[in-house]
């Protein structure tokens, strides 16, 4: 691909004449040759146009070009339709740099939905992916799914029915999600081993957790850190989790509103969170065992503040609904109180910050915190010992607001 | 069944080639060079004949020890190295090839696979060529009548009909790949790579003679005939069992080398699944890489609701294993290059992870 581009280039300065060419694609019998031929053909710069109507698309897709835009007249009305995929793994995978999405749906992929991989600059903006038969198992993993990207811009989208996460940034640095719908997914949004994020302006309704900042063992890229969360709707986060099991978020309390798992320094702060059944806030160490020896599972470094609650601790669900039989009150915050981990045979012991400050409740008031009081990351739940008192408020410096390079 | 497959259609090869009158021209250098790859086949004269069945002077025929299941088509393999030239041995990985040469790979399947070297029809050519800036490929597509295959970079569908090896009549639509496509699988960082030609997978007897060396083992014959240089002599060069081949090797490794080629083109730590973090090459000897105990990371419904990819001892509820088995293309590995399940394949994997111990190892 790259002789193709330095051709491309070597094109455009040797004779002054070469532009960036639109492909006009319009839906109908041949609509899925002529898309893939665009998508292979196009050069850096150009545009692939989808017209209005239903493209029926048998196989995935994929871009392999940088710099192309793939733009139709709008995510109602440019779809692009997976019901009868026979082939491929993602409706639409992109692999280069620089490319912008705009103005399209995808629909019922049989795997995700987009996936960008290794890429520098991916830009989603107003399309819509979704698995129009709601939630069930039998939908594909991700909808919007950038991983190990640099420079990531999700933006107006909208992400439905996703059995893992509808909008998810895996392993990835430098992203912007923001102004998103995401809902009816298991995980509305989720960052996952990423470096700075910067989540704000989006709604996460409807699904089982509103918006997951995770950190798991065993990748290339681990040790997420520097995320904020904030000016978001997180409300009403109750269906049913229905996540193929075996998968991280099968584990995912259903009425969950924020979930915190590892991660460092991740600020939460100026968002609505209520109506979700289980918690508003949950703050925990990754509770599985695990043999990277570089891994930390614990969550340090964790601002919540300024805050608006609703109403939540009506319905918990999964482990923490025995501790609620047990006459504990869920509060709008909840942490494990993990401090101590085991990695490679040795316990290791951190100076873990937890700062919950200036939240408001519609219930309490104030925004109420408890701690389970499980140092021990991983501990069974039967070694709970759960206090109120909330940790000292330090200062923990918010990272800087994330700008978009590329 | 595969080597005597291999050994008649070697008969004839031979056969023909040494009916072949002389004067074929040689290979077109110049069409390999070409910045715009012809339209047709032919244009290269990397065979004698229209058909492709007799392979032109420099253009060596070479087998794998192991290779990439593909719905069980017949493959036909071929090296081009510019005159003069010579690849350079390495121990790991693919040799490094000079430019202008040309990997040529024919899949086809015989109407009754049971006969395979009867009513032979060929469905593409895919070309390899190294270009001084990297690899680039191109399908070829057959048509009906088996006399000129045509460039199609876009990718092709090819309805096929045929009786597999147990009798049973299989159609399925064969999927050409488009060039991002052959991307999928030929990626290291980036970069268009190519797969089999490793000492380890080349070092093994050779089923077509292809010049008067006497030499019968493919890294011997190659260094003998001065198409590879600075290799060791085969018996001191790494090689891989042959899968399928009990006393090539003991299970274990037999597991490995074929998960090594036919998973390890994406799962190693440059490859497009390095963000699963599941590294199947024969390089990685730790058993939580090749999925011992590991957890899914973005399986979706692939995971089956099982919780490792490898859970030793317990094939029935591996990851791995249930995604080698299915066809769903949400669920299905490899992604792409494939819509059987392939039989001989599952059974192997299957009968490893059964025979684990805790670690992942099979003691023998």
């Amino acid at each position: 691909m790259r002789h193709v581009a330095a051709a491309a280039i070597a094109a455009l300065v040797f004779t002054g004449a070469a532009e960036a060419k639109t492909w006009r694609i319009r839906a109908g019998a041949n609509a899925e040759q002529q898309l893939q031929t665009a998508l292979i053909e196009a050069h850096p710069g150009d545009t692939v146009q989808l017209g209005r109507g239903r493209f029926e698309l048998s196989g995935g897709l994929s871009l392999d070009v940088d710099r192309v835009t793939i733009r139709g007249d709008g995510h109602e009305r440019s779809i692009l339709s997976f019901n009868n995929q026979r082939r491929g793994a993602e409706g639409l995978l992109i692999t280069s740099d620089g490319v912008t999405l705009r103005g399209f749906a995808v629909e019922n992929a049989r795997g995700d939905a987009i996936k960008a991989r290794d890429c520098n600059g991916i830009h989603i903006r107003e399309v819509r992916v979704e698995w129009t038969g709601g939630p069930s198992a039998d939908n594909g993993a991700y909808g919007l799914y950038p991983v190990n990207c640099d420079n990531v811009l999700i933006e107006r989208s909208i992400a439905r029915g996703a059995s893992d996460a509808g909008i998810y940034v895996g392993q990835s640095r430098n992203i912007i999600v923001r102004d998103n719908l995401a809902e009816l997914n298991v995980a509305g949004i989720e960052i996952e081993n990423s470096f700075n994020a910067d989540v704000f302006d989006n709604v996460a309704t409807r699904n089982t957790g509103g918006i997951l900042v995770f950190d798991l063992p065993g990748l290339p890229q681990q040790g997420g850190h520097d995320i904020r969360v904030y000016d978001n709707e997180i409300n009403g986060n109750n269906t049913p989790n229905f996540a193929p099991a075996g998968n991280i978020v099968a584990g995912v309390p259903t009425g969950t509103g924020v979930l915190i798992m590892a991660n460092r320094n991740v600020h939460v702060f100026d968002n609505e969170i209520g109506d979700n059944g289980t918690v508003n806030v949950l703050i925990s160490a990754y509770r599985q065992s695990f043999q990277d020896e570089n891994y930390n599972p614990l969550a340090r470094d964790i601002v919540i503040r300024d805050n608006r609650f609703g109403n939540a601790g009506f319905a918990p669900a999964g482990d923490l609904a025995a501790l609620s039989q047990l006459g504990v009150a869920m509060p709008d915050v909840l942490w494990d109180g993990a401090n101590i981990y085991s990695s490679g045979g040795m316990a290791r012991t951190e100076q873990v910050r937890i700062v919950v400050n200036d939240n408001r409740s519609t219930r309490t008031r104030i925004g109420s915190f408890l701690s389970l009081g499980m140092s021990s990351a991983g501990s069974p739940l039967t070694e709970a010992q759960p206090d109120p008192t909330p940790p000292p408020v330090v200062d923990i410096p918010e990272p800087e607001r994330v700008r978009i390079r590329n | 069944m595969r080597r005597q497959i291999l050994a008649a259609l070697a008969t004839v090869v031979l056969a023909t080639a040494s009916a072949t009158a002389q004067d074929a021209p040689p290979v077109n250098t110049a069409a390999v060079a070409a910045e715009r790859p012809p339209e047709l086949l032919s244009a290269y004269h990397f065979f004698r004949d229209a058909g492709a069945r007799q392979p032109n002077e420099q253009v060596t025929p070479y087998d794998l020890n192991t290779p990439l299941y593909s719905d069980g088509a017949l493959k036909f393999r071929y090296v081009f190295i510019p005159a003069g030239q010579q690849a350079q041995y390495r121990d790991e990985g693919v040799f490094e090839f000079p430019v202008g040469t040309v990997l040529i790979k024919t899949f086809a399947f015989a109407a009754d696979m049971r006969q395979p070297t009867e009513n032979v029809r060929f469905l593409e050519t895919r070309l390899l060529i190294r270009r001084a800036e990297g690899w680039v490929a191109y399908p070829y597509v057959w048509n009906e009548a088996q006399t000129e295959a045509r460039l199609s970079p876009i990718g092709a569908n090819i309805p096929v009909n045929f009786t597999n090896e147990q009798g049973q009549a299989i159609a399925l639509d064969w999927s050409v790949p488009n060039r991002n496509q052959c991307k999928g699988c030929h990626d290291l960082a980036g970069e268009l790579t190519p797969i089999g030609p490793s000492a380890r997978n080349l070092n093994r007897d050779h089923n077509a003679a292809f010049s008067d060396v006497v030499a019968e083992n493919q890294i011997d014959a190659w260094t003998q005939d001065n198409l590879l240089s600075g290799a060791p002599p085969a018996n001191e060069a790494p090689r891989v069992p042959r899968a399928f081949d009990p006393a090539s090797g003991s299970l274990e490794l037999r597991a490995r080398a074929y998960l090594d080629v036919n998973c390890a083109h994406c799962h190693n730590p440059q490859g497009p699944a390095h963000t699963s973090g599941l590294d199947l090459r024969w390089s990685q000897h730790q058993p939580i890489a090749w999925g011992v105990g590991k957890r899914p990371v973005a399986a979706g419904r692939g995971s089956a609701g099982f919780e490792f990819a490898i859970d030793p001892g317990h094939p029935e509820r591996s990851i791995l294993l249930y995604r080698m088995g299915s066809t769903d293309p949400g669920v299905m590995m490899p992604e792409t290059g494939r819509q059987l399940v392939d039989e001989p394949g599952t059974a192997l994997i299957e009968e490893w992870i059964a025979h684990m111990d805790a670690e992942g190892r099979v003691r023998e």
